[in-house]
């Protein structure tokens, strides 16, 4: 298992360098010169040429490089363009914030979505089945901000049910947190919900199917006992995988959720930082996002290899 | 010479492979409907100047915030007083066409990426698949943003940032099927009856992608569709007064107390084509899979 582990770490090291020259490449391919932004009015070529050197970027391009990444290997993103804070103290403020939305988005998805797979594929072929996979490409073929602003006019704007947007922190008022929480919550996670699902019947069908739970019939076990405890258990490996990977890319859905809802996560600093202009933001965050990626498909073949005895880690 | 009936024998398994188009429609209810639905979709992008009952562009004040089933504004009109029916319509020739050009420039991109990697093995498998493994690093979204945010706003960089995103997805399906098809009797026979590597590629390999191919199109066609919307409804991608339905959710979301159809209209039509394409790459794929067919 440790050599497994090492492999797939030696295998990840020249990925992260391409990802990291590909981030850093952001700024340079960005229209427009940086300085010019961080100056505002003042643009004498005097003090154009003092922010290149206080930026670094009167240095040849891989110099350029290679600052950087030893800066963002220490932690040091940079400082915002417009407000001057430390991009990782920008991103760390609000990343507590789209991490408690990504984790009830994926508690909201698995709620929904392995009743409904197991239910799917108990029932093959039935109506019920039909349904839950017309509701699974639904799921994916409505965009988030849509569901969302169909949440907001329904439950918030009709019914005045929900707040149609904000935040409270949970340590400031906890039932307020959670009325805020919801409906992002719900918007966020049902895509999740709806792959999810898809997997979880599908995964429970191929395991239905195999002798281990004939056997477990034959020996007296209730069906309800077999699908609960037999079955559901080696069906949910497979999903395991694609959890892992909506852990990684919850900044992702967030970007447009937390657009949409107000929320102050580091979805919506990227949009507000895109906007303007402020590259070193939009940098730390692009670079937040693919290493938390990479890390949950790491953590991922790591924890399926561990489920699943049958692979292989050589 | 002689060889020449060996060599017709291994190709006819691979010919059976294929399943025609209209033969799959005509067996498989879902490939009906899904392809019925997409074709009306372009049917009414190509159609939208001659259908649509006014300029999608042109303003009437007097005409603002009218309800759906208002006379002579069949699904209402915006705060401008603009159609909303004749922007829907003409929002379908922003999307759709932004869909064909992304899936052209990842078919392209990725195709040749996977042929290259697949093909030659080897050291440029190595390179090329580390490059597309960087790709795949970023969440998709996430990497069309970051570009559309370095190359600036607009739906010329909607279309290449969406494009690009969807490059790995053809280069790792195009590989793993080029590596299959390079192990099969046919291949060899084609090599040692003295084809050049291009007529090999272009004359047996290619037509033999073709199925999957053809699944993955329809699918990153929703993918490509959806990316576009949200980009648009971020203001990242068609900008103002662009008839979209990304941009148009946007502007109505603003005005959900009293005229809550402004977003929920283009939602619906984002929501059905994103379907009709994922359900035809959906039914696609069970119908030529060929376990499932078994």
């Amino acid at each position: 298992m440790t050599t497994y582990i090492l492999r797939r770490l030696v295998l990840m090291v020249p990925v992260a360098f391409l990802v990291t020259v590909g981030v850093f490449m952001l700024i340079h391919l960005s229209p427009g010169d940086p300085a010019l932004i961080i100056l505002g009015e003042d643009r004498s070529p005097q003090a154009i040429a003092q922010v290149h050197r206080e930026l670094g970027l009167d240095k040849p391009l891989y110099v350029q490089y290679v600052i950087w990444l030893g800066r963002t290997v220490h932690g040091d993103l940079g400082r915002s363009i417009t407000t001057n804070q430390p991009v990782s103290i920008a991103i760390g403020e609000r990343l507590p914030a789209t991490i408690e939305l990504g984790m009830v988005a994926l508690l909201w998805s698995l709620i929904v979505a392995i009743p409904l797979g197991t239910i799917a594929a108990v029932r093959r072929g039935s109506l019920a089945d039909q349904v839950a996979t017309g509701i699974t490409v639904a799921g994916v073929s409505i965009p988030n901000f849509f569901i969302g602003i169909v949440l907001i006019f329904v439950l918030s704007v009709t019914l005045r049910i929900f707040p149609f947007g904000g935040y409270v922190p949970f340590a400031q008022d906890p039932f307020e947190n959670i009325r805020h929480v919801i409906l992002p919550a719900i918007a966020l996670g049902t895509a999740g919900a709806a792959i999810n699902m898809r997997f979880t019947r599908s995964s429970m069908i191929e395991v239905l199917n195999h002798d281990y739970i004939r056997t477990a019939r034959a020996k007296g076990a209730s069906w309800r006992r077999v699908v609960f405890v037999h079955a559901l258990k080696n069906a949910l490996i497979p999903v395991v995988t694609i959890v892992g990977l909506q852990i990684g890319g919850i900044i992702e859905g967030a970007v447009v959720t937390e657009t949409v809802f107000t929320w102050p996560g580091v979805g919506r600093l990227a949009v507000e930082s895109i906007f303007d202009r402020d590259y070193t933001v939009v940098q730390g965050i692009v670079l937040l996002a693919a290493f938390s990626y990479m890390a949950a498909n790491l953590l991922v073949d790591i924890v399926y290899a561990w489920l699943d005895p049958r692979i292989s880690y050589a | 010479m002689s060889n020449a009936p060996a060599v017709v024998a291994a190709l006819q398994p691979i010919r059976r492979i294929r399943i025609p188009l209209l033969e799959l429609a005509r067996t498989h209810r879902r490939v009906t409907v899904s392809a019925v639905l997409v074709a009306l979709l372009f049917l009414v992008a190509l159609a939208a100047p001659v259908i649509a009952p006014h300029d999608p562009l042109a303003t009437s004040p007097d005409n603002s915030y009218l309800p759906p089933l208002s006379p002579g504004h069949l699904l209402g009109s915006d705060e401008l007083g603009r159609d909303l029916l004749s922007r829907i319509l003409w929002g379908a020739r922003v999307s759709l066409p932004v869909a064909f050009v992304a899936v052209a420039v990842g078919l392209v991109g990725g195709g040749i990426v996977g042929m290259l990697s697949g093909y030659a093995g080897g050291i440029a498998d190595l390179l090329l698949m580390r490059l597309i493994d960087a790709l795949l690093a970023f969440p998709g979204l996430i990497l069309a943003i970051a570009i559309v945010a370095a190359l600036g706003p607009g739906l010329r960089n909607a279309m290449i940032a969406i494009g690009v995103v969807a490059i790995p997805g053809y280069a790792r399906l195009v590989r793993a099927l080029v590596l299959q098809l390079k192990q099969m009797e046919f291949v060899t026979a084609t090599r040692s009856l003295g084809a050049t590597p291009m007529r090999l590629i272009l004359g047996h390999l290619i037509p033999n992608l073709l199925n999957p191919i053809i699944v993955q199109i329809s699918l990153s066609a929703g993918f490509a569709i959806l990316a576009e919307a949200t980009l648009s409804f971020l203001g990242l991608g068609a900008q103002v007064p662009t008839p979209d339905w990304g941009q148009m959710i946007n502007t109505g979301s603003g005005f959900l107390d009293n005229d809550p159809w402004l977003a929920i209209v283009p939602g619906a039509a984002i929501s059905l084509t994103v379907y009709a394409f994922n359900l035809l790459g959906d039914s696609l794929r069970d119908a030529l899979d060929p376990r499932l067919r078994s």
